[in-house]
């Protein structure tokens, strides 16, 4: 059996095998693995965004409840009151609302035949606010009382507050997740770095004893699962993107529901995927390596 | 690193490569394999280590090749205590140490050309430069034919080759062969030590373990002798055929 080989064609093959029979579970692992960190990542997005819209109508917003007293006419203390709102500063408009809408909301509770006329209804004041520096409720509440009227301020704070603290728990729930994938993902790398190392223990050897740095022998495996690890991240980005665009297109305008909308910029997020998880594969396989060849 | 650094320790020629001082070594917890051993080889030597199986040839030359360090005792090398070596000068002396492996150590999903190119790659030559060195050594050993085969496609013989081959292309101050002749037969077995036989004659201080007594007869080299760890005065020699 004599070989056609042509030492003037020759060019240095890879000191690692190319291919491993675990490379393909290994790539479905890290793949699946960042999957799901997308998957995270646009939860946490449309949930911040969600959370952004809701707080975004609630914050330019106040409501006041005045009630009349003494000989005042209800809609004469609103005016009044609307007109003391209307002056501080911080306030865009203050409106008093007509005595309709008062008394439509408060009519499911007493029933259509009820004269309304003869109870005290409180009248509503809307205020709208300056969105860069919005006047405090405290301010509000001040200038109110100072025109002697009977009246509670609702800036919307105790809700805008419980939004923004879910908003708060979504987010670093997110992070948290995603930190984990993460690690996930190193510990798998770093496991399969071992077995990697193990078998091929004769390479390990030779390199070793032939002189090579350690750190020569653990850039091969850095670069090997860099290499897969980056593979396996574009499959997982790639199949996150898919569903958060079918999720965007099911959804339509609003992405799949108000409280989850998606938008098409946020599936950018899935762009950096397959890098972080080449350098997290990178790191986890040239400690391993480091650790194990320095036990040699 | 002058070689004259070694005058400045005072107890080492300049022409001495290697130098053991009572050197005793274990593996782990175990018993001393090696027990207070000490010799000192000139440069340019060629010396064959002998004993029975178990003692103690492999684990003197990995000493020597830095894949163990003894347990008591200093062991220089090139002029160096090589016991006191920081780790990470070690790599730069491997490289000028050449190892035929008891076991070979060939990797085999490389083909012999890439096997025997493989510590100059190491060493961070860039293959313009060695590709025709490496053809022309693996014709020097008898394998000009078989350069694109991989090990497991080679005859015992021819491993061996392949082996010294890979032991040698880096210009090695010193080679030490591991049982080089162990699995071929007596043509081979000569083959092959005349190849060690040129390259001492080139410069190259060799020492060599084996269980050959008939040839370590023939060759009237000087004998290291191992006997429980120990060395030992030859034993009477029998009459050689
Ligand atoms: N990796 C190891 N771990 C523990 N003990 C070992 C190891 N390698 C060798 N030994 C022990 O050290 C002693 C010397 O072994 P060594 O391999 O140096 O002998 P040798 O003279 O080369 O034998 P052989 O002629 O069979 O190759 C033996 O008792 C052996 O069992
Ligand atoms: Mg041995």
């Amino acid at each position: 059996m004599s070989d056609v080989f042509d030492p003037t064609r020759w060019k240095p093959a890879p000191f690692l095998p190319e291919a491993d029979a675990r490379d393909p579970a290994l790539i479905f692992v890290i793949a699946v693995l960042c999957f799901l960190a997308c998957l995270t990542a646009l939860g946490g997005l449309a949930g911040d965004r969600a959370a952004g819209g809701w707080t975004g109508q609630l914050v330019g917003e106040a409501t006041v409840i005045v009630r009349a007293r003494g000989g005042e006419s209800p809609d004469a203390a609103a005016a009044r009151a609307a007109e003391a709102l209307a002056g501080v500063s911080g306030v865009t408009e203050a409106r008093a609302l007509e005595r309709e809408k008062a008394y439509a909301l408060i009519r499911p509770w007493l029933g259509d035949g009820t004269d309304l006329d003869d109870l005290p209804v409180p009248r509503l004041v809307a205020v709208t606010l300056d969105r860069r520096a919005p006047a405090t409720a405290i301010t509000l509440d001040r200038a109110l009382k100072a025109q002697g009227l009977d009246a509670v301020v609702d800036d919307h704070s105790i809700w805008i507050k419980d939004i923004r603290r879910a908003a708060g728990v979504v987010r670093w729930t997110a992070i948290a997740i995603f930190v984990l994938i993460a690690g996930g993902a190193a510990a798998v790398v770093a496991f399969a770095t071992r077995a990697g190392l193990a078998a091929r223990r004769d390479v390990v050897e030779v390199l070793h004893l032939t002189g090579a740095e350690d750190s020569q022998i653990a850039s091969l495996f850095e670069l090997r699962f860099a290499r897969i690890a980056a593979v396996s991240g574009a499959l997982g980005a790639a199949a996150a993107g898919l569903l958060g665009a079918g999720l965007r297109l099911a959804g339509g305008g609003q992405g799949i529901t108000p409280a989850l909308p998606i938008a098409w910029i946020d599936l950018l997020a899935v762009l950096p995927c397959p890098i972080l998880a080449a350098l997290v594969a990178a790191v986890a396989a040239r400690l391993t390596a480091r650790r194990l060849i320095q036990g040699l | 690193m002058s070689r004259n650094a070694n005058d400045a320790a005072g107890n080492m020629s300049a022409d001495e490569i290697l130098r053991f001082s009572r050197v005793s070594m274990r593996y782990g917890r175990g018993p001393d394999v090696l027990s207070d051993v000490s010799l000192s080889l000139p440069r340019g030597s060629f010396h064959f280590v002998t004993g029975p199986s178990g003692a103690g040839k492999s684990s003197l030359l990995k000493l020597i090749y830095l894949a163990a360090r003894p347990s008591a005792g200093s062991v220089r090398l090139f002029g160096e205590d090589v016991t006191q070596m920081a780790a990470r000068d070690l790599p730069r002396t491997r490289r000028r140490i050449g190892v035929v492996f008891q076991d070979l150590l060939l990797l085999d999903h490389l083909s012999a050309f890439d096997n025997t190119a493989l510590p100059l790659r190491i060493a961070g030559h860039k293959a313009s430069e060695y590709r025709g060195d490496v053809a022309e050594l693996l014709a020097w050993v008898g394998l000009g034919n078989r350069m694109g085969a991989l090990p497991p496609t080679l005859a015992g013989g021819e491993k061996q080759r392949l082996a010294i081959a890979r032991a040698v292309v880096n210009r090695p101050e010193i080679l030490l062969a591991d049982e080089p002749t162990g699995n071929v037969d007596h043509d081979m077995a000569l083959r092959i030590y005349r190849l060690f036989v040129e390259l001492n004659r080139l410069g190259t201080t060799v020492i060599i373990a084996t269980h050959d007594q008939d040839l370590v007869a023939r060759s009237g080299r000087p004998v290291l002798h191992l006997e429980k760890g120990r060395l030992k005065p030859l034993p009477p020699q029998g009459p050689v055929t």
